[in-house]
């Protein structure tokens, strides 16, 4: 593992190294081809070169049949290896074991939400060394990219279905997880990260998490959906201006809307927005919020609220 | 006046060319309906049920209508492509004409199957809202991905259910009966079905229009006696494309209207 | 022979030029929109590279960021690589190379070059409008729900897909049915054989694109679902309708370029083409295996792993005739008399850059090295050593190489070189140093990135203002020639095909009478003549 090489990022997950040994198998078969193009192409521009006076090299030949055989054939047996390789290992790394840990994953516009079997949800994503662990992801708007760079993972996370990977980490660590499937406006800011524990450590979090949001009140909890849910990326508490409007005394007051007309920011239409966003648009602002309908229950929209009524 | 060998040969290489030419066009059309050819594969075969379902909204009886005008429009126009080469002009003004109103025939049976659809909600997309069923969800509101409800069981796989099956052979009546207690379950996304209906029939009406645009203009230059026996590449060219445009209606035909 | 009459001169005033059915006019026309269109997305290109100088946001928000590279894209991709050699060189030379007087549907042509400025005045107008963020492939659902105009960008593709079509048919009858009778398939320039199988593809992928491009307009403006998820469609499906098209695509992009390439090497080693058969052969089989391959592009989005192994295998497949080639084009410098004049060096440049390009496109084929690389900058780099490195240096050289016969004068060869070498450099900075950020993790269309990845930002960036430089001092040099370069002779680098035996610019109708038999790249008797500063044909008495 390490500081990683030359060309790649440290190897932090077991299918890295399956990866990586067929990078450096290409990268030196590629080389020597390279070599040998160039080298020859230097060669003979140097040794034919034409020079004043200088003799006929005689009638040069046409084709080759032997020749033209050859370097077909070798290039095909190169790439067939290559190609094994890479679908075996690809297999090794898609494939996975089955007491795999199993971690929901949902995106969305911009940001990645972690579900962990005993129902909490966290902005990033933790796991226990050295277990394999199995994400099953979607996003919620369109189709995104789980990339965490050094465990060489990736797949697109796609509206409307399910798509699964899996890892086995290594030591310890934090690893950055990147979106890769281009996404609008705050697709370079779409970060999370790999948070690699010790199993202990990483039962006590998850524990310790759980009963914090178990005993949390629907203040705290609201201002933890506020951020997993994603409401952070477009509504921000401190009064600065974004792509929806802010939170900073919303609640409770009048709010004129696109098309004309006003309403009061009470239960009701806090409840009506995040259900059905497009409702009634705050003026100036563009109707482009998801809807949550399916994504929170009742509960949750009463710790929003709560949180809201406290954002002054 | 004589015509010299070079003029045979340069009118034999022009006729050759536009020949090839519109054969070469064709099949980039052939080429633009199997991409909607293919939506239609995939969405069918992943789910029959909607097929099954919602083509019984269709009216086999004026498609079929349709496909035989369109035969026939086919007959004409190479009859005419013969009359011209036979230099028989006012037959081919006739026959031109007759295809072109087969033509108007096709698109005004098409117009009243698009008016029913239209009057009973049976559109694409959010505008499906077949009238006997209530409408869902306020209007502009953008519909929720349906997905699988979420496991709290951390022994339970968050994956869905395999996919469900069809929901059953609809009853051979021409009609699902209007909601009522024991009408037969409705899939969901009917409107996948009206959406690749409306385009791939959508898109072949635009080639049918542009045909009887190109057969008029046919038309007009018959007219004017603009052809002859050793010159009406361009008719025979037109009937090609016509032949093309029936060729995918014989295509479509089945595939929408006559699944089982 | 340079004063007498020639197609420039053969008729003047604006509306000769722009209802001229003559090909050379046209492909003349072509070339000032293409070249136009290049600097467009070169500026583009430049503003993007500066943006990511730093890590975080500098000149742009992240919104005009994401229209920025959409727009470099779609200007590059749609309005230069595809229209390309086939709508400049290829309209110019394909008639001539024939021996033919013109295509086989001149106004069909001319409407082609028309349908493409209309095409480019809707991706003009999507820019005025605003701009699209979606990137040059217009994944769904995101193309589907962004407020930009996305349908005027979309239907300015479509209209350019027409041009396409149009141009490809016309080359196809004309490569069928125009050429003497003396003149068999294999006799033909390797060149009228990369366009004929470029034909082929423009023809039968093209239509896939106007269908999918159709297909989103009105998911966009009538809500069809095809692609909703929300409404039973399938995102996924766009990408596998996209990429039938676009990977074709990029098969159009180089096969003229490789065309160039067998001219280029030949000429300049003044040595008969090595294997031609074998060369003719691939082009076709890159075309139809071409068709082929489109789910490499798609490996992690959720296609069965039974796609992935069968469009892996068939990837490595289409390498073979593209690698074989190039052993093809050394064989050919193998005793031969080699000159390096800029066309060879943009031939020699092709080489090294095709070389990396094609060689990192084996980390991209295999399945589990593209899980890691997929996304990265790797691949930004990779596909601009093959289109940039690889199509864009081939047609540089090739117009160099046909500079003097297309206007009839020489320009300033000292600079030439000076800019292919600048050229060189500037690419090899710009992009290898974005190989090695995207295998490290650099994710590509990212306005703002981690601040490890700066250095490999700066000497990207700063590549790409020496490339930039390169190419200010070609436009100089080639503006300067129209006026002041020396007369050109017939064939000033001793070429063998049809078009060095017409003068330098070609008369209307390109020759009095159609040329007799003549075996392309044989070299015999083509020697050099101090009188005329260029090459004559003793073997054979010619008019």
């Amino acid at each position: 593992m390490g500081n990683g090489s030359f060309w790649l990022p440290p190897a932090a997950s077991s299918g890295a190294p399956v990866v990586d040994r067929l990078f450096h198998f290409i990268y030196w078969t590629a080389f020597v081809f390279f070599v040998l193009v160039v080298g020859l192409m230097v060669l003979f521009v140097l040794r034919y070169r034409r020079r004043p006076g200088q003799k006929d090299h005689g009638p040069a030949p046409t084709h080759n049949t032997a020749l033209e055989l050859t370097w077909t054939i070798i290039p095909l047996i190169v790439v067939g290896v290559i190609f094994y390789l890479g679908f075996a290992g690809f297999m090794d790394i898609s494939t996975p074991p089955q007491n795999a840990y199993e971690i929901q994953v949902t995106a969305m516009r911009w940001k990645w939400s972690f579900t962990y079997p005993n129902g909490l949800t966290d902005e990033d994503l933790h796991v226990p060394a050295d277990q394999p662990v199995r994400l099953v992801m979607t996003s919620t708007d369109v189709i995104h990219g789980f990339f965490v760079p050094d465990f060489r993972l990736k797949h697109d996370v796609v509206p409307g279905r399910y798509n699964t990977v899996w890892f086995r980490a290594g030591k310890p660590g934090t690893h950055d997880i990147f979106c890769t499937q281009y996404c609008g406006t705050g697709h370079s800011e779409m970060h999370a990260q790999v948070i690699v524990q010790n199993p202990d450590d990483f039962q006590k979090w998850l524990d310790g998490a759980a009963s914090a949001l178990a005993h949390a009140s629907p203040v705290e909890l609201g201002e933890r959906l506020y951020h997993t849910l994603g409401c952070a990326q477009c509504h921000s508490v401190d009064g600065a201006s974004s792509t929806g409007p802010t939170w900073k005394g919303l609640y409770g007051s009048k709010v004129p809307l696109n098309g004309g007309g006003s309403v009061t920011a009470d239960e009701n239409y806090v409840r009506e927005s995040i259900l059905e966003p497009n409702a009634k648009v705050v003026l100036g602002y563009a109707a482009i919020m998801p809807t949550y309908q399916g994504r929170v229950k009742d509960p949750d929209v009463a710790a929003i609220i709560a949180y809201m009524k406290t954002v002054k | 006046m004589a015509v010299t060998e070079a003029e045979v040969r340069e009118r034999r290489e022009g006729y050759e060319s536009s020949r090839l030419g519109m054969w070469i066009f064709l099949a980039t059309e052939i080429l633009l309906f199997g991409g909607l050819f293919c939506a239609y594969a995939v969405y069918r075969s992943n789910h029959p049920e909607i097929f099954v379902y919602a083509h019984r909204f269709l009216s086999k009886t004026l498609g079929g209508i349709n496909t035989i005008v369109l035969i026939c429009s086919s007959f004409t126009m190479a009859w005419a492509v013969r009359a011209a080469q036979l230099g028989e002009r006012r037959r081919l003004v006739a026959l031109l004409a007759i295809t072109i109103f087969c033509g108007l025939c096709f698109l005004g049976i098409k117009g009243i199957e698009y008016q029913q659809k239209w009057r009973h909600g049976l559109l694409w997309g959010e505008r499906y809202h077949p009238v006997e069923h209530e409408k869902n969800g306020a209007a502009g509101t953008p519909a929720a991905i349906q997905m699988p409800p979420v496991s709290s069981d951390p022994n339970r796989s968050f994956l869905p259910l395999a996919a469900e099956g069809p929901r059953g052979l609809a009853p051979e009546s021409s009609k699902p009966a209007p909601g009522g207690a024991d009408a037969e379950p409705v899939p969901k996304n009917v409107q996948t079905f009206f959406g690749i209906y409306f385009a791939m029939t959508g898109l072949h009406a635009v080639h049918v229009i542009a045909g009887m645009i190109l057969i008029g203009v046919m038309l007009v230059r018959a007219i004017r006696r603009e052809f002859s026996p050793t010159d009406f590449t361009p008719v025979d060219n037109v009937g090609l494309y016509w032949h093309l445009v029936d060729v995918i209606w014989i295509y479509l035909f089945p595939f929408l209207y006559l699944i089982r | 022979m340079s004063t007498a009459e020639n197609y420039l001169t053969h008729s003047s005033g604006i509306r000769s030029w722009l209802l001229t059915r003559d090909h050379k006019r046209i492909g003349i026309l072509y070339l000032i929109s293409i070249m136009s269109s290049f600097f467009l997305g070169g500026i583009s290109a430049l503003l993007i590279r500066t943006e990511l100088l730093t890590p975080n946001h500098a000149l742009m928000s992240p919104e005009a960021y994401n229209k920025m590279f959409t727009l470099h894209g779609a200007v590059m991709i749609f309005l230069f690589v595809i229209p390309g050699v086939p709508a400049t060189l290829g309209n110019f030379f394909l008639p001539i190379m024939l021996g033919a007087k013109d295509v086989a549907f001149p106004r069909l042509n001319l409407a082609s070059w028309y349908l493409y400025v209309f095409g480019a005045l809707f991706a003009l107008a999507s820019i005025v409008m605003g701009g699209v963020d979606t990137g040059w492939t217009f994944y769904t659902p995101y193309s589907v729900i962004t407020n930009t105009s996305v349908v005027a960008l979309t239907a300015g593709a479509f209209i350019l897909g027409f041009s396409s079509i149009l141009t490809g048919i016309n080359f196809v009858v004309t490569i069928h049915k125009l050429r003497p009778d003396w003149m068999t398939w294999f006799k033909m320039p390797l060149f009228l054989w990369s366009l004929y199988a470029t034909a082929i593809i423009q023809i039968l992928a093209t239509p896939v694109l106007g269908i999918t491009l159709l297909l989103l307009i009105l998911e966009r403006t009538l809500g069809i679902g095809i692609f909703n998820p929300a409404l039973g469609g399938d995102p996924v499906l766009y990408q596998h309708f996209f990429w039938f098209y676009s990977h074709p695509a990029v098969y159009i992009m180089i096969l003229p370029a490789m065309g160039i390439m067998s001219e280029l090497v030949s000429t300049f080693s003044h040595r008969t083409i090595f294997g031609y058969r074998f060369i003719a052969y691939s082009s076709i089989a890159i075309a139809v295996i071409s068709f082929l391959v489109w789910g490499h592009h798609m490996f992690v989005s959720g296609q069965s792993n039974l796609a992935d192994l069968i469009f892996s295998f068939l990837t490595f497949l289409v390498a073979i005739p593209s690698g074989i080639k190039v052993f093809n084009w050394l064989a050919t410098m193998y005793k031969g008399s080699i000159t390096l004049e800029a066309p060879m060096l943009y031939a020699l440049s092709f080489l090294f850059l095709f070389g990396i390009g094609g060689l990192t496109g084996l980390f991209l084929g295999a399945l589990s090295t593209d899980v890691h690389l997929h996304d990265t900058y790797f691949v930004v780099a990779h596909f601009h050593y093959v289109m940039f490195g690889g199509t864009v240096i081939a047609f540089l050289g090739g117009l160099h190489y046909w500079w003097p016969k297309m206007f009839g004068r020489m320009y300033s060869e000292k600079w030439a070189r000076i800019a292919a070498v600048v050229i060189f450099i500037g690419f090899n900075l710009t992009f290898f140093a974005q190989f090695i950020m995207g295998s490290k993790g650099m994710p590509r269309r990212y306005a703002s990135y981690p601040a490890r990845f700066q250095p490999y930002h700066d000497v990207s960036t700063i590549g790409s203002y020496v490339l930039s430089i390169g190419f200010v001092i070609m436009a100089v040099y080639l503006i300067h020639s129209l006026f002041r370069g020396r007369r050109a002779p017939a064939n000033p680098w001793g070429g063998t095909t049809l078009e060095w035996k017409c003068g330098s610019p070609p008369p209307h109708d390109n020759f009095a009478e159609t040329p007799g038999p003549c075996e392309p790249y044989d070299f015999r008797g083509i020697v050099y003549d101090p009188a005329i500063g260029g090459y004559v044909d003793t073997a054979r008495a010619r008019s």
